[in-house]
């Protein structure tokens, strides 16, 4: 926790931050803010609606990513990460999504969901072995979790993990919607071990290397949204593991889950991102594009939109910062972090929409970035937890009735 | 090899300005913060030659109130070794005042370089880094692009108008930055946490006598509106009578 800044004279509310949020993060958290802020503006946001475009994630900037400390950042500094807390994990994430969702996903992806589970319920040796080089971007990983037929509810995956005599694995399957997919030197795989096994008790981890005989990889084609990340579907026919493959503190689906709850945390704050890229771009919008002898941003209705889209955006941070700070405390829940990812991913979505619309024509170009935004915000809307589960998992705790049965 | 490195804290020049109650100064209020941009490649380039070299120290000074333990601890983190803080609170427009502080601080340290921005973007004098090589007695190469330090000798290149100039001299010497040189890198995450580790000495500022005053900061007057004369070629002569006549430009 911080001693509060809010009395500060130095930290009076600046233009672009009318709730002094600012004033709420230590020194060192919007240093952190800032570095990656820079590195968007220098490095993103001048090629991002090209790749976004051309359907290519930007590879070219993995390695710097790497160096700069952002992949797996809120992990320990012994296995090569920045050791940094939730909060300043969480800002990284709102800054990379500031530049494109594609981005944060990759980030997320390599971080929350491969390195995470690696530290998390891996043995000593395998963190030892992978943490440090994902943490430097030579290694990148990918989570395969849904199935074709199974998303919202992965309780009923397929995929299936035998083991054999001399306790080696075989793996058979498919995941479908598995981001960095193609770009993977391994795969944290969820599969049951038992056959007859409804409620996913038996969901063990597995980490597959890329190349291992028997799995496929293969790109997926025609999307209208994070176009520039990579999606893939993964196939497993009948592909050897060794014995030590298995993440060996994993069991059931809480794993997987436990997973998506960081995950999940990181796309509160990266919503905002995509949210306060529109904003700041609708705003000055706002104040250039003359129309009927005025600035659009002098008729009331414009003025109606940017109130709308500032309120959610202030609302959304200060949920992302109280939920970080509980974490950091260790007392968050996984029904706090729906709430958030619920309603910040919901607004920033509306928020996109609305500058889409405040832009006119120039809004669907892609030299603008609402569109974009607002295009990706419906990948985020749906993974992770779509936003009718989440509506569940909160209606579940609330009224102690479970919808899902 | 030691070298040392004047950063001012300025305000973000996007931001929107006003004139303080005093009149002699800007209403910091809404305005962000961060290192003179000059100040930002003067920073880049002691840090590159350090890790070129994979030894010495650089220093990075600045003056003003304990705010500026920001800007120090970015250019730590960036990858400078030691900062100090010259404190005084309030603000100094007389650049040999500031000047004179700095070289109390930086004669007896030792150092073979010392690197100024060419100018800070906000008051924009131009005059911190030249005074300060006069008050210590050392040669000054003034806004330099390129730089090359080697066997005791600064050779630095200055743009002119479609010309440019080679200069040498010996250290221990003053540079000040001018842009093209080096970009500021951001700081990494590693950098950042790293720098809290790092020292920061805060040091009272022995300024000069103040040897002039700000007397009044004004905005220029706003423009007055445009006036349309008249439509289609009757309206020339007319038009062509007021920019004689009125605004004189022809
Ligand atoms: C770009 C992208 C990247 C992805 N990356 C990954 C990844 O890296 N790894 C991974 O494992 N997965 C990934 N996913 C998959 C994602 O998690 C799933 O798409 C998500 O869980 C939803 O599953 P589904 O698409 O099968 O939709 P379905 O589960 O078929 O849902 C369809 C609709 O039904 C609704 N619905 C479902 N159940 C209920 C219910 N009980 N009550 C009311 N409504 C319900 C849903 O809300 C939704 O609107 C990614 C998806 C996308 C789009
Ligand atoms: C794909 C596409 C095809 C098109 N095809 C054609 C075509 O074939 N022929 C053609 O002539 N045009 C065409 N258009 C242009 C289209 O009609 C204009 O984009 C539209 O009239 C809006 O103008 P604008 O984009 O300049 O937005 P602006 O007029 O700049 O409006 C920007 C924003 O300000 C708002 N606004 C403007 N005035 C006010 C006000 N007084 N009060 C409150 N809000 C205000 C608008 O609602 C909008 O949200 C096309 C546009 C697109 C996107």
């Amino acid at each position: 926790m911080t001693d509060s800044l809010l009395g500060s004279p130095v930290l009076k509310p600046r233009t672009g931050d009318l709730y002094n949020i600012d004033a709420a993060l230590t020194e060192e958290e919007r240093a952190i803010r800032d570095s990656v802020r820079a590195f968007v503006d220098e490095k993103v946001i001048p090629i991002i609606g090209q790749c976004y475009i051309d359907g290519r994630f930007p590879t070219e900037l993995i390695g710097e990513m790497g160096a700069q400390g952002y992949l797996g950042a809120n992990l320990p500094e012994a296995y090569g990460c920045a050791g940094l807390s939730n909060v300043a994990y969480g800002l990284i994430n709102q800054e990379l999504e500031r530049g494109d969702s594609g981005i944060r996903s990759f980030a997320s992806v390599q971080g929350s969901l491969v390195m995470y589970p690696i530290f998390t319920f891996g043995s000593e040796e395998q963190k030892r072995h992978w943490l440090p080089r994902m943490a430097t971007g030579e290694a990148i990983g990918c989570f395969g979790l849904t199935e074709p037929d199974y998303g919202s509810n992965p309780a009923g995956m397929i995929t299936r993990a035998r083991q054999q005599k001399d306790g080696t694995w075989v793996l058979n399957g498919a995941k479908m919607w598995i981001t960095n997919g193609s770009l993977s030197h391994v795969g944290v795989v969820w599969a049951k071990t038992e056959d007859n096994d409804p409620d996913g008790n038996s969901v063990r981890g597995f980490l597959v290397p890329t190349g291992a005989k028997g799995y496929t990889i293969k790109e997926t084609k025609g999307k209208l949204s994070l176009r520039a990340s990579m999606t893939s579907e993964l196939v497993f026919s009948d592909v050897h593991l060794p014995a030590d493959a298995i993440l060996p503190q994993s069991g059931g689906l809480k794993s997987p889950l436990m997973c998506l709850t960081q995950a999940r945390y990181g796309i509160a704050w990266g919503a905002m991102g995509a949210a306060i890229a529109c904003y700041d771009e609708a705003l000055s919008y706002a104040k250039t594009r003359v129309m009927f002898d005025r600035p659009i941003g002098g008729f009331q209705i414009q003025q109606v939109r940017l109130a709308d889209m500032l309120t959610e955006i202030v609302k959304g941070q200060l949920l992302a910062l109280h939920l970080g700070r509980m974490k950091d405390a260790g007392t968050y829940t996984p029904q706090q972090v729906s709430l958030a990812k619920r309603n910040n991913v919901s607004v920033a979505a509306d928020i996109a929409r609305e500058a889409r619309r405040l832009l006119g024509a120039n809004g669907i170009l892609a030299e603008y970035h609402a569109m974009r935004h607002m295009a990706n915000l419906e990948s985020v809307y749906t993974y992770e937890g779509t936003h009718d589960i989440h509506s569940l998992v909160i209606g579940m705790a609330e009224t102690g009735i479970n919808a899902f049965k | 090899m030691k070298l040392a490195v004047c950063i001012k804290r300025v305000p973000d020049m996007e931001g929107r300005f006003k004139i303080a109650a005093s009149g002699t100064g800007i209403d910091e209020a809404g305005l962000k913060y961060d290192m003179s941009d000059f100040d930002g490649y003067a920073a880049e380039v002691a840090i590159q030659i350090t890790e070129k070299l994979g030894a010495g120290e650089v220093t990075v000074i600045s003056l003003g109130p304990d705010v500026v333990q920001e800007t120090l601890r970015k250019a730590l983190s960036m990858g400078a070794h030691r900062a100090v803080q010259l404190k005084h609170d309030a603000p100094v427009s007389d650049g040999l005042a500031v000047a004179t502080a700095l070289a109390a601080e930086l004669k007896d340290g030792g150092y073979d370089l010392i690197l100024c921005g060419r100018m800070a973007v906000d008051t924009q004098n131009r005059s911190t880094g030249i005074f300060l090589a006069e008050l210590l007695g050392l040669p000054v190469i003034s806004a330099i692009s390129q730089l090359n330090v080697e066997g005791g000798v600064v050779k630095a290149r200055r743009e002119l108008e479609g010309a440019y100039e080679l200069i040498e001299c010996p250290l221990p010497a003053v540079v000040t930055i001018d842009e093209g040189i080096a970009r500021a890198r951001y700081p990494s995450l590693k950098g950042i946490m790293a720098a809290k580790k790092k020292p920061l000495e805060v040091k009272p500022a022995h300024l000069g006598a103040i040897t002039y005053q700000l007397e009044k900061m004004e905005l220029p007057a706003e423009r007055a509106a445009g006036r349309i004369v008249g439509e289609g070629k009757d309206a020339v002569p007319e038009l062509v009578r007021l920019l004689k006549e009125e605004a004189k430009v022809l």
